[in-house]
């Protein structure tokens, strides 16, 4: 019959078991101790983030009054406000999105669905990771020797733009490669069966799939661009600026007016700039103020990317 | 009946086939366009670096232990910016690294998938903050609370922004690293639970071994990061040349030194105005070695696993 | 006929072996989840020791999952389930219970895989690991332990020279004799083989069945196969399952020539599987 009741030889001594237990507790204890400091850490991270927001509401929250936005720069702290670099950061943004985005998303297709496997598309790849990792303050420079003074553009909006459009090339690339990755092949092989060209399968099958993919890209672009100061600086955005560019639109025709590209402008991180680098609390105030407007803008912006590429992934139905 | 088919067909054909050669050639354009612009920074910084030269000698450059270019007596030597950038990107990496790497292990071999899938946006979100803002926090808040602990502490300092450029740069190693670890097969950390190891004794024996090279490039893109990094610096360092080792003295960078000349009226093809070039070139050159060294040892540890 | 198989059912049977060999391990019960879905199903079955027990069936039959309970493997999946018993004798404890450390459990069982995977790191310290983690320090104890467990998986003569080399430099079959010194190496109560031949060349694998061969007599094995000669050459017991049942487990000799269930023959016959 079957042998169900367990043996009663007992070979190995009580004791080397409790041996082995003491030997294990002892290591698990570093288990935890390591996984304590690990969690302190991380949160490192977000204590600094917080801290950061906390420091900036508590300096400047009592400067965010409206007029703050519909003020120009001032001598006096207490009358100072942001509105030539909010507008500037817009004008800004406009252009290094009108160019940046369609240019940044053509290079990433072209990479992804054109490309082929040669030393041209090699040197390209390479040359799109170092524009990742070169410094924002050398796009600066080139943008100061290239736009400002080689094409004459000067120190305006149009070379602003452009040069941000420059910097946030790489970051685009890279996410519209990886949403046009990540659409499965049968998709694109299921256009071509019925006779669509490269460009329609792209146009029509790929582009729109991988949209909340690039979008995200974008968004995380544009945040960057918001907040960078560096490469501004270096072409020479002005501190101090009391009037606004020409706006954009007019009552006459043809309606749009592009006088605002050869704008001077001044930008929002570099209002904080200046402000922070005088001495003197009542500026300091004035730049937390402004610094919580960045910070609420570009959290904002990356939050919604970081939702937005979170809510890709749980969506994966392929 | 064929003929009048093909003939149908024929001009849709040959009209769509120019239409497609002219969307590629755009498409070519804009990604040829990152190389054009990598040829653009090249050869700007090369051209004013040029003029810069032929007016202060290399040798001078490079030993010369004054950076006084506002001076009646002007000397430039690009040694003091050196010693301020590895100054503060040193500061950075002495922050950096040990957070970097905890939380690169934590996140990869001991967060639960929760923790994980909660602090990683946290940790982007502090990717995102305009460096601007850092140096308000460098100046105005860190500082001042390093002044408890270091009474004579200057208002501008290196030590300050060193911290806050390392804590800035602590999201971009520990993702790196932790790419790294998880590249790591999970083959190997199973051999290592099935020898009765720990998950602490496995991450330290086996998966750091493993993705070592990983994680050092991930401390190199940290320094190319560290050593780029400018209004941090610009804001809470101070601006002034200084050939020190003490982080606890104001220095200017050489990404501090261009934004000092920027804001400052230099006339265009001054040799205020060159100087800038020639520390951007510097600049560029030690940034792009460290992120060669790091796609090196990557592409030595992709060959591994 | 053997009067000791007249049970049907497929707990428990009685083995062929003159004296009565003792249980080293007892299965009660064992349900398996991963997350919602059942893996293992009300399995119970002894192990013997001292003897090699081949689980064999069709892939996703559960024999692997069922292999993985022993050491505990699962623990390192989220959302993993077990019910039931595995009884370790002789201290008689219950080694899936959740009271009961993984690490202990893995501490006096290990394990040999599908695939070799030695780690990144030289011969040696390969077979050192499991001794090192202990906290073993002592040079001349590393030494003499590392030597039996390589002599142990018949790769010592081969390597005695060279043991500062990196593991992962060896052959295949060198690679997974290393690993199975590795194995030997912390004197475990029983090794867990999954599969270890299915990466390797042909003469690879008969060079692991011959240590398989050796090891019994000296350490309890247990041992998935997807190869039925395989387990008809090693083991001394074998367990069918099918869908995460155990469908019938007896020796091996006995399942193979008088299979006592009409799935384990068809299997055995190819009509499936």
């Amino acid at each position: 019959m079957a042998s169900l009741s367990p043996p009663v030889t007992v070979t190995r001594a009580a004791a080397g078991i409790d041996e082995l237990r003491l030997n294990v507790a002892r290591r698990r204890r570093w288990d935890i101790v390591f996984a304590a400091v690990g969690l302190l850490a991380t949160s490192v991270g977000v204590i600094t983030l917080l801290a950061l927001f906390v420091d900036l509401l508590l300096d400047g929250y009592h400067r965010l009054t409206p007029e703050f936005f519909l003020s120009y720069p001032s001598r006096r702290a207490d009358q100072a406000g942001i509105l030539s670099a909010w507008v500037g950061t817009c004008l800004v943004m406009l252009v290094t999105a009108a160019v940046g985005v369609p240019l940044s998303v053509c290079a990433g297709v072209y990479l992804e669905e054109y490309a082929p496997r040669n030393w041209v598309t090699a040197l390209i790849e390479i040359n799109v990771s170092n524009l990742a990792a070169v410094p924002s303050i050398v796009y600066g420079l080139l943008a100061l020797g290239l736009f400002v003074y080689a094409l004459n553009f000067g120190q305006s909006i149009l070379s602003a733009g452009l040069t941000l459009a420059l910097m946030i090339m790489p970051i685009i690339v890279v996410a519209t490669r990886e949403a046009i990755r990540a659409i499965p092949h049968t998709i694109r092989e299921a256009a071509y069966a019925v006779g669509a060209t490269r460009w329609q399968v792209t146009r029509d099958h790929v582009l729109p799939y991988a949209i909340p993919g690039i979008a995200t890209g974008v968004i995380i672009g544009l945040a960057r661009a918001i907040g960078e100061t560096a490469p501004l600086v270096t072409i020479g955005a002005l501190t101090f600026i009391a009037y606004l560019p020409d706006p954009p639109f007019t009552s006459t025709p043809p309606f749009v007016s592009f006088d605002w590209l050869w704008s001077g402008f001044t930008v929002l991180p570099i209002q904080m700039f200046n402000w922070v680098s005088r001495p003197g609390t009542a500026f300091h105030a004035n730049a937390a103020a402004a610094g919580i407007v960045i910070v609420v803008l570009t959290l904002v912006m990356n939050g919604f990317a970081i939702w937005l590429r979170y809510r890709l992934r749980q969506r994966i139905t392929w | 009946m064929a003929s009048t088919t093909r003939s149908l067909i024929r001009p849709r054909v040959h009209h769509r086939d120019l239409r497609e050669r002219i969307v590629e050639a755009i498409l070519f354009t804009c990604a040829a366009s990152a190389v054009a612009i990598t040829t653009a920074i090249v050869v700007v910084l090369l051209v004013e670096s040029a003029g810069f030269f032929e007016r202060v000698s290399i040798v001078d450059f490079l030993t010369d232990t004054m950076w006084t270019p506002l001076f009646a007596e002007a000397r430039y030597g690009i040694l003091p910016l050196l010693c301020g950038t590895v100054l503060a990107a040193g500061v950075a990496l002495i922050v950096a690294v040990p957070l970097g790497l905890m939380v690169a292990l934590y996140l990869s071999e001991f967060a639960p998938v929760k923790v994980r899938e909660t602090i990683k946006p946290f940790l982007e979100l502090l990717e995102g903050v305009p460096t601007v803002v850092y140096g308000y926090f460098a100046l105005l808040f860190v500082t001042p609370l390093l002044r408890n602990f270091i009474p004579d502490l200057p208002g501008f300092n290196v030590l300050s922004p060193g911290i806050v450029i390392g804590i800035m740069i602590v999201p971009y190693v520990a993702s790196v690293s932790e790419d790294a670890m998880r590249a790591v097969p999970n083959s190997l950390r199973e051999a290592s639970y099935a020898c009765g190891a720990t998950r602490l004794q496995t991450t330290l024996r086996v998966v750091v071994p493993a993705a070592t090279s990983g994680i050092v490039a991930a401390f190199m893109l940290g320094i190319a990061r560290a050593t780029g990094e400018t209004m941090v610096v610009a804001i809470a360092a101070g601006q002034q040349p200084n050939l020190t080792l003490d982080p606890r003295e104001p220095a200017a960078t050489i990404t501090a030194y261009i934004v000092q000349v920027a804001l400052g009226d230099l006339p265009h093809g001054s040799i205020g105005y060159q100087s800038i070039f020639a520390a951007g070139l510097v600049l560029l050159v030690i940034t792009l070695l460290f992120n060669v060294l790091a796609h090196l040892l990557r592409m030595r540890f992709r060959e591994a696993y | 006929m053997q009067p000791s198989i007249a049970i049907a059912a497929p707990a428990a049977p009685r083995p062929v072996a003159a004296a009565d060999p003792k249980v080293k391990s007892s299965i009660r019960n064992l349900n398996f989840y991963y997350g919602h879905l059942q893996a293992l199903k009300n399995i119970t079955m002894d192990i013997y020791e001292h003897a090699v027990t081949a689980l064999i069936g069709p892939s996703g039959c559960g024999k692997s999952t069922l292999l993985r309970c022993f050491n505990r493997m699962h623990d390192l999946t989220p959302h993993t389930r077990y019910e039931g018993e595995i009884r370790l004798y002789p201290d008689d404890v219950n080694i899936v219970s959740p009271d009961v450390d993984p690490i202990e459990v893995r501490m006096r069982i290990s394990m040999v895989f599908q695939k070799p995977n030695p780690f990144p790191k030289s011969i040696y310290e390969n077979v050192a690991y499991g001794l090192r983690v202990r906290g073993i320090k002592s040079r001349s104890e590393l030494d003499g332990r590392v030597e039996a467990a390589l002599r142990g998986a018949a790769l010592w003569e081969e390597v005695k020279d060279r043991l500062d080399e990196p593991g992962t430099a060896l052959s295949g079959g060198q690679q997974q004799r290393l690993c199975i010194a590795r194995a030997l190496a912390t004197d475990p109560e029983i090794i867990l083989f999954d599969e270890p031949t299915s990466a390797l060349d042909p003469i690879a694998t008969a060079s692991i069945e011959d240590l398989i061969i050796s090891m019994s007599g000296n350490v309890t094995v247990v041992i998935v196969t997807h190869n039925m000669q395989q387990a008809a050459r090693v083991s001394n017991y074998t367990a069918f399952m099918y869908l995460g049942e155990l469908v019938e487990y007896g020796p091996t000799n006995e399942l193979f020539t008088r299979p006592r269930q009409q799935r384990t023959s068809d299997y055995l016959t190819g009509r499936f599987g």
